[in-house]
């Protein structure tokens, strides 16, 4: 299990081959990576901040791998989250999964970036041609999270 | 007591404080209480932690309620829903 909360980016492919690298067990690997996009709610993004609780931030994502790991057959996994400031097109976010078959690879990747958005102490803090704005938390993060409760 | 308050995000910017030390009464103490004896400085905290804000909470790094006890020494954090991802 790895898990980074840096500034730098990251190596998509060369962390999804590290995933449980040489073990004959995994029949399966997920991934996925979040982007910053240019535009959210009808304005222009130039560029956005992320901001964190260090030492919270590493010990909730431990906490949603953990749950993720008695839910589903999960053999290794990565996550890494960027900080500080990022701009359209960038990556920050990506979530690699190593199971023995694709359903636990897919639904752990899911379930822990659905986690993710709702509990890791992480803010995102847009710059728009309108000035700067916090980034409100949204009611369909709440429900993407709440399905997996009886999963 | 003494508990370790951190503020984050909107939060910390409204309030102009990203941590502060506190002195609370007594020997126990609750996450409401701690909010409470902060929102009573009134002005930007009184508007910042008002019980019409939606706020999220932990102590000492995990998750907690408003009626959550709280001790001499604990970290405490006040801050808005989360967003990242």
């Amino acid at each position: 299990m790895k898990i980074l909360v840096q500034r730098e980016d990251f190596d998509c492919g060369a962390e999804i081959e590290q995933v449980a690298r040489g073990n004959p067990k995994v029949g399966a690997v997920a991934s996925f990576v979040g982007l910053v996009r240019d535009v959210n709610e009808d304005a222009a993004v130039r560029t956005m901040t992320l901001e964190h609780y260090p030492g919270m931030t590493e010990r909730s994502i431990a906490q949603i791998v953990e749950e993720a790991r008695t839910r589903w057959n999960v053999i290794d996994c990565t996550v890494i989250h960027r900080i500080g400031e990022l701009k359209p097109t960038d990556r920050i976010v990506l979530v690699v999964v190593a199971s023995g078959h694709r359903g636990d690879a897919f639904a752990a990747c899911e379930f822990i970036m659905d986690y993710l958005k709702t509990r890791a102490p992480f803010w995102k803090k847009e710059q728009t041609p309108q000035g700067a704005r916090w980034v409100e938390a949204r009611a369909v993060d709440d429900e993407a999270a709440a399905r997996w409760k009886d999963k | 007591m003494k508990v370790k308050v951190f503020f984050f995000a909107a939060l910390r910017e409204q309030v102009g404080v990203a941590c502060e030390d506190i002195d609370l009464p007594g020997e126990k103490s609750t996450i409401a209480a701690l909010r409470s004896h902060l929102a009573a400085r009134g002005g930007a905290w009184a508007s910042a932690l008002s019980d019409k804000k939606l706020l999220r909470f932990a102590v000492n790094q995990d998750v907690a309620r408003t009626d959550a006890t709280l001790k001499a020494g604990d970290e405490v954090a006040f801050f808005p829903p989360v967003t990242g991802g």
